[in-house]
């Protein structure tokens, strides 16, 4: 027994330790506060950086390394004071549709970004930021829907002189429609199959009334649902844009929640008002050439200049669904669908209207910060909201349109995007703050600074225990413990996992947990010995006969971990990631890199004594 | 050294009963004191909103607690947290709160308070930290929290079932819960606020506490398989002397490194590091002490270990 790895296991340990160093890296290069300067509708250059730096030299702030870049200028600042003091300096010289975001530039040297090795992510609670957990209001917008549909069906059910006693709404998914006789009621279910295909229809009577009970089935309840939400998504994520975030999260959680983590924002109040506004839409005509300048509005589309006659034809809560599709040559379009009111009021005037242009306009209403002077001169900041109105689709009206109708000439990206407007103008629905968490800059450069003590002096502790201990095998797990935390912060990098004040515990925790396995073997190791076995057999032995227990003993910490996980939110989440992958590594260090070392230091040659720890007492006491 | 001097009876009839009667004496207490105390929930299960605020120099809670009041906030509690310029505002969710819009508009409370505070002070007050759960997330939270421990006992008793047998998930099931209920009683006799991160501390003291069980688990096994002796009692006590020293050099290097959380982690990890201490704690007493007892009520003997003979063929040849 020499106890030598086969050449294969010692590339592979060199080539894993390698590679953690390589991605954990990263890590050691702290990120420069930041500005982004981009434009609303150009590309931002030379010019503009230089305005900007000009106005930071005259305030006295310090920067350095301003730049252009794919996203717009980025000016680095010393500190994350500078940074903000700059924001303001920057809004208030750069006149226009200018867009200053706080931003963090990474300091990775090039050979690293080359590879793709990043940061992990910090979370909030570590940063600063805000958290909201918003509910989207699923009951309203359902029933929003099938009051649309049964006015629709009554429309239609008047349009073919088919009578009804009554249609009502019974519950948020059925509309019950009451006939006198058989044959209305045959009528009507055809026309409804014909014309809602999308609704499921019993046939049934109750008291000599004849019933037709009419609902969404599962699968477009679900449809309708999910496409709520996008289009709730959709328009939150335009709206954190103009907040000037870097690095938004906007994510939908569970069937009808969407998450929102904007880092480095404090002013809750205002972000909270510019979250929960609402888009609209409207469609307009095109102004007759030599109409008055008062009765027209002019818009840029595509880069020509519109005018769009202030009459608004059509409101965008009369669309009751909208999707990008191809049409039968296989060209993207855009579907819409009108309610029944919509429809009739769209169709007389498109109708008149056949070969002349009609917009469609989408109206934000948006936030900005404006400087003025007060009573006693001083440049004060104030909100003001103002409504943002732009022109997303310019298009002939070839022909009367009705409850559905397609616009086309489109990309597939331009059909995705003008969809996923409308939508969102459109289809939106009321949405709740039901959860919001706040952390500000000072408790989270608190946090990790706290956090980072812990883990060194967990350490600390831990290291000169398992030395003490253990004496040259110590040593061996010592440094399989470090490698273990390096394989860690790879792994999270690599994963772009957030690391979270509860996550830097799970590391400490982790750093306990992890020499486990070692100690497991080493008692392993001690026991074979004073059974007699010979130290490179002991060595050998010790490591087989513990594998199985801490295999056995690490997966079902490892499934309670997953628990956690798939229970969890934000900062327990990030300690149940953290315990998941130091489960791993610790495994992977504690088995593999460890025996490494041992073959190191005791491999191929004749050993009479390890260096074990003192034990031979106790060897005597059980002799 | 000591620690391996393997000669200690864990499992003399005698012993047994006094380490039964230490555990059902902390059971009784942890129940008692769950019972009398309950819990004092954390904002995550409670909803309702909480502000942490920094004065620059000391501040009476007090004070702060008058100047909310005459700011219109009667329910407002105030508490010192961490140091005397730190303090904690928490204010209940209110009652009309049920429906979404009216539990959106109350979120915004945080913000009114420390506005107040800023207003009454002339001082500058510092906003650290701001919370608000709706009544539904907290429910939901609450809910998620009791279903995650069932589901993470219920899927180890599953697995050791699996990799051992019926008697060991048994054994290994009752001592998590026994070690759980001891860490909540805990919780609960020192009001510490039971909150998210506390339920993690718990879920990580099944965790930890179930690695040493199966250590020892593991061990009896392979003695039960590999010994002469047909004694249960001498097969589990010698397993136990075998990996005494183990758990005891695990359970110190974890809480090493959990003393060094609690020492240099701040106010609001103070009670996850401490579930999580009493936790490992008593989880090496009853991997020790109460699993094998278990065990021993559950009258293991060798047959439950005898390596199983492979039913699969006969299974297969069937039509």
């Amino acid at each position: 027994m020499l106890n030598k790895f086969p050449l294969w296991k010692n590339i592979l340990v060199a080539t894993v330790v390698a590679l953690g160093l390589i991605y954990a890296s990263p890590n050691l290069f702290p990120d420069d506060p930041a500005l982004q300067i981009s434009h609303e509708n150009r590309e931002v250059t030379d010019i503009d950086l230089g305005m900007a730096t000009d106005a930071l030299r005259a305030a006295g702030i310090e920067y350095f390394g301003d730049e252009l870049t794919d996203l717009g200028g980025l000016i680095r600042f010393y500190s994350l004071d500078d940074q903000l003091r700059a924001k303001s300096t920057i809004e208030q010289n750069l006149e226009g549709d200018y867009i200053v975001a706080l931003n963090l530039a990474p300091t990775t040297p090039g050979f690293l970004q080359a590879v793709g090795a990043g940061k992990m992510n910090l979370g909030l609670d570590l940063q600063g930021g805000v958290h909201f957990l918003m509910e989207v209001d699923m009951e309203t917008a359902q029933r929003r829907r099938m009051e649309n549909t049964m006015n629709s069906i009554r429309q239609e059910l008047r349009n073919e002189r088919i009578r009804s006693r009554n249609l009502s709404l019974e519950n948020i998914n059925l509309i019950e429609a009451r006939f006198e006789d058989e044959e209305s009621r045959s009528q009507a279910r055809t026309l409804i199959r014909e014309n809602f295909a999308d609704l499921q229809v019993i046939a049934r009577e109750q008291g000599g009334d004849y019933l037709l009970e009419m609902s969404l089935t599962a699968e477009d309840l679900d449809q309708m649902r999910q496409d709520t939400v996008t289009a709730n998504q959709t328009s939150i994520r335009n709206r954190v844009d103009s907040l000037g975030v870097a690095e938004p999260v906007v994510q939908q959680q569970g069937p009808n929640r969407i998450v929102v983590e904007l880092p480095g924002v404090q002013d809750t109040a205002q972000a909270k008002r510019i979250l929960q506004r609402i888009a609209t839409l409207q469609f307009h005509l095109e102004a007759e050439p030599g109409a008055p300048t008062t009765s027209y509005e002019t818009y840029e589309y595509q880069g020509q200049r519109v005018n769009v006659d202030n009459t608004v034809i059509l409101q965008g809560d009369r669309i009751s669904n909208v999707r990008s599709a191809l049409d039968q040559y296989g060209q993207p379009q855009v579907v819409i669908n009108l309610d029944a009111q919509g429809g009739q009021q769209f169709n007389r005037v498109t109708r008149e209207n056949i070969g002349n242009l009609m917009d469609i306009l989408l109206i934000e209403t948006r936030t900005r910060t404006v400087f003025e002077e007060d009573a006693d001169g001083n440049v004060v900041e104030r909100q003001e909201t103002y409504e943002e109105r732009r022109l997303i689709s310019h298009a002939v009206i070839r022909a009367a349109l009705g409850r559905e109708f397609v616009i086309t000439g489109l990309s597939q990206q331009e059909a995705n995007d003008l969809s996923l407007l409308i939508r969102s103008g459109a289809l939106a629905a009321p949405m709740y703050f039901i959860e919001e968490r706040t952390v500000g800059p000072s408790l989270g450069a608190e946090n990790i600074e706290q956090g980072s003590r812990a883990v060194m002096l967990g350490y600390l502790l831990v290291l000169s225990f398992m030395l003490y201990y253990y004496r040259l095998f110590g040593l061996a797990a010592n440094i399989a413990l470090v490698i273990n935390v390096v394989l860690l912060v790879s792994i999270m990098s690599i994963i772009s996992a957030t690391l979270t004040l509860p996550g830097i515990f799970g590391i400490v925790l982790t750093i306990g947990m992890a020499v486990d396995a070692n100690v497991l073997i080493f008692t392993r190791i001690r026991e074979e010995i004073v059974s007699g076995l010979s130290p490179q057999n002991a060595i050998s032995a010790g490591f087989d006969r513990a594998f199985s227990t801490i295999v056995d003993a690490n997966l079902t910490t490892f499934l309670v971990a997953m628990v956690l996980f798939s229970v969890g939110t934000g900062p327990v989440k990030g300690f149940a990631v953290t315990l998941m992958v130091g489960i791993m590594t610790s495994m992977f260090s504690a088995i593999m890199v460890t025996r490494f070392i041992v073959n190191l230091m005791y491999g191929g040659r004749k050993v009479d004594k390890l260096s074990i720890g003192p034990f031979i007492k106790a060897a005597e006491a059980q002799g | 050294m000591a620690l391996l001097k393997s000669d200690i009876d864990f499992m003399s009839a005698r012993k047994r009963r006094i380490t039964g009667t230490i555990s059902a004496v902390m059971l009784v207490v942890a129940i008692l004191s769950l019972a009398i105390n309950r819990f004092e929930f954390g904002l995550d299960f409670t909803s309702g909103t909480l502000i942490e605020v920094g004065y620059p120099q000391s501040i009476n809670p007090e004070d702060v607690r008058q100047q909310l009041i005459s700011a219109g906030f009667e329910d407002a509690v105030v508490v010192a947290f961490g140091s005397d310029r730190d303090l904690l505002v928490r204010l209940p969710v209110e009652e009309s709160a049920d429906d979404l819009a009216a539990a959106s508009a109350a979120s915004s409370l945080g913000n009114e308070v420390l506005a107040a505070l800023q207003e009454a002070s002339d001082v500058p007050v510092e906003m650290r930290r701001s919370e608000y759960v709706g009544p539904k997330v907290g429910e939901e939270l609450a809910e998620q929290g009791a279903l995650a421990l069932l589901v993470a006992l219920g899927i180890v008793m599953l697995y050791v079932a699996v990799r051992f047998q019926y008697k060991f998930a048994v054994a290994s099931v009752a001592a998590l819960a026994h070690d759980v209920i001891v860490v909540l009683g805990i919780i609960s006799l020192f009001h510490l606020t039971f909150d998210l991160t506390v339920l993690a501390a718990l879920l990580a003291v099944i965790g930890y506490s179930l690695n040493d069980t199966i250590v020892v688990f593991d061990r009896a096994r392979e003695n039960f398989r590999t010994m002469r002796s047909t004694d249960s009692e001498f097969i589990l006590n010698t397993t136990l002397n075998q990996v005494i020293s183990r758990t005891f050099v695990t359970s110190l290097t974890t809480l090493l490194a959990l003393f060094a959380m609690l020492v240099m982690g701040g106010e609001s990890i103070r009670g996850f590091a401490v579930s999580l201490i009493v936790g490992v704690s008593v989880g090496t007493y009853t991997s020790l002490h109460i699993s094998c007892n278990f065990l021993m009520y559950l009258k293991i003997d060798k047959e439950d270990l005898a390596v199983p003979i492979k039913e699969g063929e006969e299974v297969d040849s069937l039509p």
